[in-house]
């Protein structure tokens, strides 16, 4: 029973202090990070009574060690003893909530947060609330930015009158003279108006959001804008007009454009927390004006919500909004000067077309797809390409086929890797909506040249989209045009090539069934055994043990084992292991 | 796919020249969000030096209204006449403030305020290069320069003017116009950045109102750089201001200014574009220390606090700053630092990164500093011997280990007898060490042990319990535990391993049954 008492004789509190202080700032942190395990080796009492005091001494270390310490102390009620002893950790966690360091305060304020839940009503009153009044008016900056994250944890479960203290604290918060502690408290304000009353959210947070929301540095301003979205959602329809819209209003019009930008960047949530009516009277501007905002960071932003936006319009004038107001505004963007405010919109715009329905697609948003298609940045090609079956369940695709070719053609040769792997990835789609005649005609070529592609993981794709291509089209398809080319590939002078060929038949062979792949596929496999590359024969014993199940009884013992046996007997230690662990999957032994 | 070379193929990842090349293109920003309409076309004025005395005053005043009227300069077609109206005015106006006495009227000073914020003050651009590296890449330049520089140019000529009045310009240039000056030094372009320099030391050596608040706006900006953003154009810039603050601070130092050192300045150091300002910055602690040499004790320990642990460049402009520092350090004050600073030296002389060893090294070379260890050998010798004694053997880099067998002869020419007896006991102490360590492992395997038979218990008391909680917060303690225990022993870690699969119950539990 040693554990929970501690043994006086075997660990002395002054050897594990001496390890707390070790000149190595390493060795430090390592005895930190088992801080736990020391306060085990004490005893809760002992924890209480010498350890902890210790630590709040030391406060002035490395912040390295310091944010190992404020991490540890969230975790260690039960080691003081259990919710009842949870505020001795509280002298060490308030010195920790007033360091410098960020990250260390941060941690501190997150510890705090999650014993603030272990105290009960009459200790968070008596010890927990004390220390955040305190924070709240220290000299130093630091102390006061940690206690605005502390003022909702316990702002639900005290008093009134010290409700009233903690809304008093805030407010001075909000008014500090020093940026720093501004802008914590407006990033907290949301957090902050909703364990409030409704009342003291009308009278109290309003004037602060508002003056925060004109604040002289447009760091604090634009956090303002967070908070709107919480303190619209706690608000009656009614008061929405008079307390929140004149301040929305003015920062979607700021002059700074990171101002500017977190009214775009939060448009959905806005849009939401202040409902329809307003969402038709006033967001629909404010909205235009973002588009053809003169800062590109604003206008990519706001092209990034175009769909949302629209989505979520009410359904009754939900066309004519979009129709009037919307569209001119994205018809410009589709030329912008910026290419990502290009790629935005490319990413959303196809949705458009399902809520405008087929209609209006074709005759307004069609032209704009083609425009995009042709754009001379891949990324908005490939953006409208990724997105196509959006526009399919509309209109069906082969209304854009036409300008749909050249683009893939070019995406396909594009120089980034990247670009071309993604087009890959939108074949199987492409070739079923396209039809196999103009696949054939068109694509094929493309398929193949992937194959032997210069980077990996295109020929591993181009390799995956065949086996799709299959799974479309059918065996027969299969074997007139894509398998004479494939094993063709068996004899390029390229070892990668020759693997290709196999990597190609472990994916096609059961798509293909059992007639091609034996009397096809098969004999070039086997004639690959005899590779001088091991790599190719290693990869033989592991397409032979793919396509095994495919195969009938008879082909594998009469053709199938005696190669695999000499690959098991190779002079390359890969290839025998391949070529064993090849027979015993196919029980051929 | 002939378009393409086999090479860009391979490469997916387009070389950062290529890349830079096409930045290259739109090298130039500017952001005025504009409310006002299109500009108005601008006509001429009559040269104010043809003007008749009287009419003088007036056409100023209509000058400056004219040159309110902001271009696009990035649209480098519109406007052509209107903007070269401007930028000739704007000449004529800096030619006028600087050449003519008594042109500085009451009455033209909001005029000219209302020019000057019209046309600086703005929120400045979005970085071209979200991840600009002010080393390497080439800065994003203003493209209204051509008129802003004449605004700057205006501004300086107009404090400078004999006639300026402080009493009646501080109304205008008031803590606004300073807070707003203060954000533009985050401008790329290093042409701004200078005039705006100038300016700033100008406006704090005439009003004597703002310099408290300059001060601390300067603060929140550090402040802001170091712990929030680590962005920030302008440092370098305003620690030169400040180095000739701090040389005209009066004596003693008042609280707030010692404050501004421990606080501000030396977290400044933890920067990771150091080198930027490095110098300024520097220059700036050193003029501290040697206006009240009581302050190097905390300096120096507060750079042994921040000293870089992976970044070798920095180690090397944390050695070169404190060998300025040690070039004014009074000896009473270097007794007090000695042993922690030299611990460091110490492990920064066996530093494998042979630029960092050999900027150490380079001390020796510094008579002043050399005649402070001779003074202190006794303390020193004995905490650098260990390492120089190593890395005589050891070091890769020849010069090093050269320039190690100078710097043993200096010190055992100090004091031959104390360097006898180290070389003597050196590997006693090493066994010490070693035993010491062996001692500390030892001791921490109890602990895990002790950990061990304490969660052993626990689970023996709790076999019958079956547990309904998951959510408990020491969860990862047991996990923790487990895998400690696989490299003890075979026995314990299994036991340990039924431990975590067996009990998941509260420990607050487990704490009561173990008792």
């Amino acid at each position: 029973m040693a554990g929970a008492d501690g043994d006086d004789s075997l660990y002395p509190i002054a050897v594990l202090i001496d390890e707390l202080r070790n000149e190595d700032v390493q060795l430090r942190l390592n005895s930190i990070k088992k801080l736990s395990t020391i306060a085990l080796a004490l005893g809760v009492e002992r924890t209480r009574t010498e350890l902890l005091p210790f630590l709040t001494d030391t406060i002035y270390d490395e912040d390295e060690v310091l944010l190992a310490l404020a991490e540890q102390l969230g975790n260690f009620t039960m080691l003081v003893g259990g919710p009842e002893y949870v505020h001795c950790l509280l002298p060490p966690l308030e010195s920790l909530a007033t360091v410098e360091e960020t990250v260390v305060r941060d941690k501190a304020v997150e510890s705090l947060r999650k014993i603030s839940q272990e105290h009960s009503p009459v200790d968070l009153e008596v010890h927990f609330e004390p220390l955040v009044k305190r924070l709240a008016s220290g000299d130093w900056f630091t102390s006061r930015t940690s206690a605005c994250g502390l003022f909702s944890v316990c702002y639900p479960r005290v008093s009134s009158t010290v409700k009233a203290e903690i809304r008093q604290h805030f407010r001075t918060l909000c008014s500090d003279d020093t940026p720093m502690v501004r802008r914590a408290a407006a990033s907290k304000l949301g957090e902050f108006a909703k364990v409030l009353e409704l009342d003291y959210v009308k009278s109290d947070i309003i004037s602060l959001f508002t003056a925060l929301a004109s604040d002289e540095q447009d760091s604090v301003r634009l956090l303002a804008v967070e908070a709107c979205v919480s303190i619209a959602t706690l608000l009656p329809q009614e008061d929405l007009e008079t307390l929140v819209m004149p301040t929305l209003r003015q920062a979607a019009e700021d002059k700074s454009w990171r101002v500017r930008y977190m009214v775009a960047d939060k448009f959905s949530e806005l849009q939401k927390a202040v409902g329809p009516e307003i969402t038709k009277n006033d967001l629909v501007p404010a909205f235009q004006n973002l588009l053809k905002d003169c800062e590109a960071e604003v206008r990519a932003a706001a092209a990034n919500k175009v769909k949302e936006f629209c989505e979520n319009l009410p359904e009754d004038s939900r066309e004519q909004i979009i129709m009037t107001h919307i569209l001119p505004c994205v018809k410009e963007l589709v030329s912008d000067t910026n290419q990502h405010v290009k790629s935005a919109l490319a990413s959303v715009i196809m949705g458009l077309s399902t809520i405008l329905g087929k209609d209006n697609t074709i005759e307004h948003l069609l032209p704009l797809f083609l425009a995009q298609l042709k754009d001379e940045c891949p990324e908005v090609r490939l953006n409208i390409i990724s997105n196509l079956d959006c526009v399919n369940e509309v209109i069906g695709i082969r209304q854009l086929s036409q300008s749909l070719l050249p683009a893939i053609v070019e995406l396909a040769e594009d120089a980034k890797w990247r670009v071309r792997l993604a087009i890959i990835e939108y074949m199987p789609l492409l070739a079923g909506q396209l039809g196999v005649e103009f696949f054939d005609e068109k694509l094929n070529t493309l398929c193949m040249a992937w194959l032997i592609d210069h980077v990996y993981a295109i020929r591993e794709a181009a390799t995956c989209n065949l086996m799709k291509l299959v799974e479309k089209f059918g065996a027969e398809w299969a074997q007139n045009t894509i398998v004479p080319k494939v094993l063709g590939m068996a004899n390029d002078p390229n070892y990668l090539h020759r693997m290709t060929t196999l990597f190609c038949i472990n994916a096609l062979s059961e798509a293909c069934g059992q007639d091609i792949t034996t009397k096809q596929m098969l004999p070039v496999v086997l004639k690959m055994s005899n590779d001088q590359v091991a790599n190719v024969r290693f990869n033989v014993a592991k397409s032979l043990q793919k396509i095994g199940p495919v195969l009938d009884s008879n082909a594998l013992q009469t053709e199938v084992k005696p190669v695999l046996e000499k690959l098991a007997t190779d002079t390359d230690m890969d290839v025998k292991y391949f070529a064993q662990e090849a027979i015993s999957v196919l029980a051929l032994a | 796919m002939s378009a393409i070379s086999a090479s860009e193929k391979v490469d997916g990842f387009t070389r950062k020249s290529m890349r830079k090349a096409q930045r290259q293109r739109k090298s130039q920003g500017s952001s005025q969000y504009r409310t006002q309409s299109a500009p108005v076309e601008l006509s001429p004025l009559p040269q104010l030096k043809d003007a008749p005395s009287t009419e003088q005053q007036e056409l100023f005043t209509q000058k400056l209204q004219q040159c309110c009227m902001l271009f696009d300069f990035l649209d480098s077609v519109t406007d052509l006449k209107s903007k070269e109206i401007k930028r000739a005015t704007l000449n004529e106006l800096v030619d006028y403030v600087s050449t003519n006495r008594g042109v500085l009227v009451e009455s033209a000073y909001p005029e000219i305020t209302d020019m000057i914020c019209t046309n600086i003050f703005r929120t400045l651009p979005p970085s071209d290069n979200p991840d600009f590296d002010p080393e390497e890449d080439e800065p994003t330049l203003e493209a209204s320069w051509p008129h802003i520089q004449l605004v700057y140019e205006f501004l300086l000529r107009f404090l400078e003017n004999p006639d300026f009045q402080p009493s009646i310009a501080k109304r205008y240039i008031d803590q606004k116009f300073v807070l707003q000056l203060l954000e533009l030094f985050d401008s790329e372009d290093p042409r701004e950045r200078d005039f705006l320099k100038t300016i700033l030391h100008r406006i704090y050596g005439k009003f004597l109102g703002l310099r408290a608040f300059i001060r601390k706006q300067i603060n929140n900006i550090f402040l802001r750089f170091i712990y929030e953003t680590e962005h920030f154009n302008g440092v370098a810039e305003l620690l030169e201001i400040l180095g000739s603050i701090i040389n005209g601070f009066a004596l003693p130092l008042k609280a707030e200014h010692k404050q501004f050192l421990m606080k501000v300045l030396i977290p400044l150091h933890t920067a990771k574009a150091l080198s930027l300002f490095h110098a300024q910055l520097a220059y700036c602690v050193v003029q501290f220390l040697e206006k009240d040499p009581t302050l190097t004790e905390p300096v120096i320990r507060g750079l042994l606090k921040f000293w870089p642990k992976t970044c070798s460049q920095k180690e090397v402009m944390f050695l070169g700053e404190i060998e300025e520092i040690l070039d004014v350090i009074e000896p009473t004050q270097f007794k007090k630092i000695q042993e922690p600073l030299f611990k460091q030296i110490s492990r920064c002389v066996a530093n494998p990164h042979f630029q960092v060893a050999e900027r150490a090294l380079y001390f020796w070379n510094n008579e002043y500093i050399l005649s402070l260890i001779e003074e202190n050998i006794d303390k020193i010798l004995p905490i650098m011997f260990g390492s120089l004694y190593r890395i005589s053997k050891e070091h890769w880099n020849p010069t090093i280990v050269a320039l190690v067998y100078n710097v043993l002869k200096t010190l055992m020419e100090m004091n031959c007898t104390l360097f006898d007896e180290l070389t003597s006991s050196y590997k006693a102490d090493r066994q010490r060490e070693k035993k010491k360590e062996q001692e500390r492992d030892e001791l921490w395997q109890k602990l895990e042990e002790l950990r061990l038979s304490n969660s052993t218990l626990v689970q023996n008391n709790s076999h019958g319990l079956p547990s309904v909680q998951n959510n408990n917060n020491n969860n990862n303690n047991s996990n923790n535990n487990n895998s400690d225990a696989q490299d003890k022993s075979a026995d314990a870690a299994a036991d340990a391993a039924l431990t975590v699969t067996t009990n998941n119950n509260d420990p607050a539990e487990s704490a009561t049954c173990a008792k």
